[in-house]
Parts: C-alpha cells; structure tokens; sequence
C-alpha cells in the first residue's frame, strides 16, 4: 500500500474511452474497452498474456489507431489528430516499454538527452545535464550515465526507460509491464518509482500488468481485462475481495502459488 | 503504425496480393521520403554522421576491389590488344570500361552488401526492439531521424566513393602497364582520359545516384518494416542485400539503353 494519499481530481479526466474496438484480421482483440483515467490517478490493467493491454496503450499513444470507438487524451481526440497537434500532444503522454526500449548505439545519458535535444533547441547543454543528473537521480542510477544500455540488468533498463520517459515532464504515463520478469526486490524498487514519479512529479498513470503485488502497490483503481473487455473495475480490495471469479482466480494461483 | 499485412486469401491471389500491396507500400515509402526531406528542420548532423559510416565501412573494400579491377582487368586485355599490335590503346580502354561499367556497378555491390545489410540490420533490430516506436511516443520524427538521413547519405556517399573506386582502379591499371609498357603516369592518364566524354562523365554519376537511392531506399524499407522479433533482423539484412542488387542490375540495363540512345 501506498506511504501517501494520491491527490485525485474527480473532475478532471484526463483520458476516457469508450466503445473501443481493434482486431488484427480475425484477431479481436479489443471488443469495447471504456476507461476514465482521472487527473492524479494510477490504474493499473490486468490481464493475461496476449489480451490486448499493449494494444490498448499503443492505440492511446497512437502507435496504433483504433476500428471503432472514441479515445480522448487531455481534451484531444487522438485517432484524429494532425501531426502538430499530436506532436503537442506525445510531449505530454509519456510510454515506458516493457523492455525499455534504449538507444542501443547510445550511452546512458545520451538516451536521457535525446528527447530533449530533439524537443527543446532553445535549451542549454548545461541546463540539460542538469535535468539527466535529476532525472538519474529519481531513479536512483546516477553512477551509470556514461554505460551503454548493453551493460545494464532488466531492472536498471527499465528503470532509465521510465527515466527517460519522466524527462519531458509529462503529464500522463503509461507503463507496459514494468515488473515482467524481475526478481521480488527490483519489483518492489520499480513499485516505489511508480509511487515516487505519482507523488512528486503529480502524473496520472496507466499501468500494464500481471503482477498482483504490482497492483496492489501502485494502484488506486484495478481493471481486469479479459476477452477485450473490462469485466471487472474498482479498488484492489473491491475486484479481489470475493474470488468467485474464475480469472481472479487464476491470478491468485499465478501470484502466489507458482 | 500501419500495418503492412495483406489480409487472408489463397495462395495464388495472396502471393499477388502480397506484391502489390508491398509495391505500393515501397512507393508510398519513397513519396514520405521526398515530403520528409524537403521539410525542415533538416537533420545534418545525424547525415553527416551516416555519411562517415558509409565511408568508414566500405572504404577499404572499395579500394581494395578498384585495384584489383583495374589490375586484373588490364592484364585479361592485353593479349586481345597485343594481337593487333594495339596495347597503346590500353589505357583508354581501361579507362572507359572503369568509368563506364566497371566502377559504378561495383561501388553499388558492395555499398548493397555492406552498406546495406548493416542499415536493414540496424533498423530492424530498432524496430524489434520497439526503439523506433520509442522515438516517435517521445515526438520524435523516427522517419526523418532515422530514415531520411540514411538515404541521403547513401545518395550522396555512392557517387563519391564510385569516382574514388574509379582512381583507384585507374591506378592498379596503371601498375599493371607501367610494369609491361613503361608508359610514365602523365602519359597514361592523358591517354586514359582523352575519349572520355561529358555524357560519360554525368550519367556515371547518374547510374551512382540511382543506385545510392536504391541502396538506402530498399535497406530503410525492409529495417523499417521489419518484424517476427529477432529473426526479422537478419531476414531485413539479408533481403536488403539481395533485393539490392537485383534492382541494381535491372537499373544498370535500363540506364544503359536509356545513354546508349544518347550517345
Ligand atoms: N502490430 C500487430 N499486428 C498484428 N497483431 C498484433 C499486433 N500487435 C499485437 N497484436 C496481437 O494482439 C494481441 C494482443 O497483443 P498485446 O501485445 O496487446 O498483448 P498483451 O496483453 O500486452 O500481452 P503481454 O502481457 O504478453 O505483453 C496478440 O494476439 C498479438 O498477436
Ligand atoms: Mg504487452
């Protein structure tokens, strides 16, 4: 559980969705998400392997576009933007991948000054080492600036992609999967960066998951996906507190039994 | 991102299906080209840089290969020439076959081979490893960053390097007949470059300039699009290469009936 009480805005959404549909082919993958993120909130999706969470947060982003269906980001309809606006738009929306995703040909400091450099010309060089330290900082990896990707664990590579994300300051994340295949104490480490990023940097969050201590550390909302749906939301105690569910069930024995 | 899967059908009408729809995704990958690079702010440093890549890879093969070229195919000459008491023709010989034929097209194939390969490669494994849908969530232009400059680069490297492999073709060629003929180097190359014409000049360097696009155009094409993880890497370089230079050679017949109209 959480150390600190998120501060929410329930009038202010600042994503909502409704009627979301997307197959690839014959492949249904989304059959009518709808979702409301508020300003200040972390929810956390659950669900299988293969359900579409990726999918859901790429369409959010617009790495995808959606078949049917309304995605609404800080007042923006994102399958209809132009380039400019949608540009204005991703400054604002940070994606963390699974994996990362660094610049392999880049060391890690330039990883954290590329979006920058690309983003903000007017800015100094040294305002700009500044805001890496703080960044590395926040993460707590500031003694690996001048590493490349290539020598860094899972957990750090992730820990700098979150890093590189929180570097543009912005105002929503989305996290895909941040605890995958870590061991228990990095997966605590990536829990509490969440929180950290949520209490000072005051983001509102999507966070992809199958991880039920994940979502129980980080979550103020849990929402469980299954056959491109939501079937269940609310707070962790309200979706896990009577397993009569199949699913929920599953993701007990997933958990904590293997 | 667009996907670029054509949908479900039978074998035939989907081998069909396939070439089209790849056909018209290459072309509109060509037009984003030409919208992107004509749009600033334009990417110089980043196209600097590819551009001493392309160098620093091939550069050494390259002169490697011109040398020998021009040695070997002076030598395979001379008994030909000989018979009509003709070896003074040498250098002018060489020195069309190089200009001509020889160092365009083997400046292409190996730049297809080097180059080519490394830049499927290396954006395959930036789109695999999601790094490309890294850049364009973080409101970078991927496209321009990433493509646009590779094939400039490749554009303008090609026609370069292809006149450098022509030098240094001409000079493995002169080795070769200096040794045999004695002819001094001042006297070789005023021979080597007297019928060596304007039109000769200019559509080698359009036959280097086609092939540099073509080179930058297929390998971005096939890293970009590249999928099935880790597998799609070496799938992108290694059908870069090969599509490459199949298209090389059908340009190089083309461009040829196209000059030899000219002439
Ligand atoms: N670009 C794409 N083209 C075709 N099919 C895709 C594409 N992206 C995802 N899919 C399909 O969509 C389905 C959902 O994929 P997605 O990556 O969203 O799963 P996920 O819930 O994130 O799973 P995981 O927990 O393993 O990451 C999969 O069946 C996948 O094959
Ligand atoms: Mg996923």
């Amino acid at each position: 559980m959480k150390d600190f009480t998120p501060e929410i805005d329930w009038n202010d959404k600042v994503i909502s969705i409704r009627g979301l549909y997307k197959s690839f082919g014959p492949n249904h993958v989304l059959q009518g998400i709808d979702l409301d993120l508020y300003k200040g909130e972390n929810i956390v999706v659950l669900g299988r392997s293969g359900t579409g969470k990726s999918v859901l947060i790429k369409i959010i982003s617009r790495l995808l576009y959606p078949d049917a269906g309304t995605v609404n980001v800080l007042g923006q309809e994102v399958p209809n933007l132009d380039v400019v606006t949608l540009r204005e738009l991703r400054l604002k929306v940070g994606f963390c991948f699974q994996n990362g995703a660094l610049y392999d040909s880049m060391t890690v400091g330039e990883n954290l000054a590329f979006p920058l450099r690309r983003n903000m010309p007017g800015m100094s060089k040294a305002e700009r080492d500044k805001r890496v330290a703080l960044v590395l900082e926040a993460v707590g990896l500031s003694q690996t600036v001048d590493q490349m990707p290539s020598e860094l664990s899972g957990g750090q590579r992730k820990r700098i992609g979150i890093g590189r994300t929180l570097i543009l300051r912005p105002e929503i994340m989305l996290y895909d999967e941040p605890t995958a295949g870590l061991d228990p104490i990095t997966c605590t480490e990536i829990n509490n960066l969440i929180n950290e990023v949520q209490r000072r940097f005051k983001t509102s969050s999507i966070i992809i998951t199958h991880d039920l201590t994940c979502a129980k550390a980080t979550g103020d909302k849990i929402a469980v996906m299954k056959g491109g749906k939501f079937i269940r939301q609310g707070s962790f105690d309200e979706v896990f507190g009577s397993n009569d569910d199949e699913l929920i069930q599953e993701f007990y024995d997933y958990n904590f039994i293997q | 991102m667009e996907s670029i899967e054509p949908s479900e059908k039978p074998v035939i009408t989907k081998g069909i299906d396939h070439f089209f729809f790849n056909f018209y995704n290459i072309l509109k990958f060509i037009g984003r080209f030409f919208v992107e690079a004509f749009r600033p702010p334009y990417e110089i440093r980043e196209f600097i840089r590819q551009c001493y890549y392309i160098g620093n890879k091939s550069l050494l093969l390259i002169t490697l290969t011109g040398f020998i070229t021009g040695l070997v195919f002076t030598k395979q000459s001379r008994p030909s020439l000989a018979e009509f008491g003709a070896t003074s023709w040498l250098p002018s010989l060489i020195s069309i076959a190089v200009l001509r034929a020889l160092a365009p097209l083997v400046t292409a194939l190996i730049c297809a081979g080097k180059v080519g390969s490394s830049i499927g490669a290396e954006l395959a494994s930036m789109k695999v490893t999601e790094q490309i849908d890294a850049m364009e969530v973080s409101a970078i232009n991927p496209f321009k960053y990433l493509v646009v400059t590779r094939i400039m680069a490749t554009t303008v490297c090609l026609p370069i390097l292809m006149f450098y492999n022509g030098i240094v073709a001409m000079f493995g060629s002169f080795v070769d007949i200096h040794l045999n003929e004695q002819t001094s180097l001042t006297t070789f190359f005023q021979n080597g470059f007297q019928n060596i014409s304007f039109l000769d000049f200019t559509s080698s360097l359009i036959k280097a300039t086609v092939y540099g696009f073509t080179v930058g155009i297929v390998s971005c094409y096939q890293g970009y699009h590249a999928t099935q993880g880790t597998q799609g890497v070496g799938k992108a370089a290694n059908v870069s290469v090969v599509i490459s230079m199949f298209l090389i050679f059908i340009e190089e017949v083309i461009i040829v009936q196209v000059i030899n109209a000219l002439r």
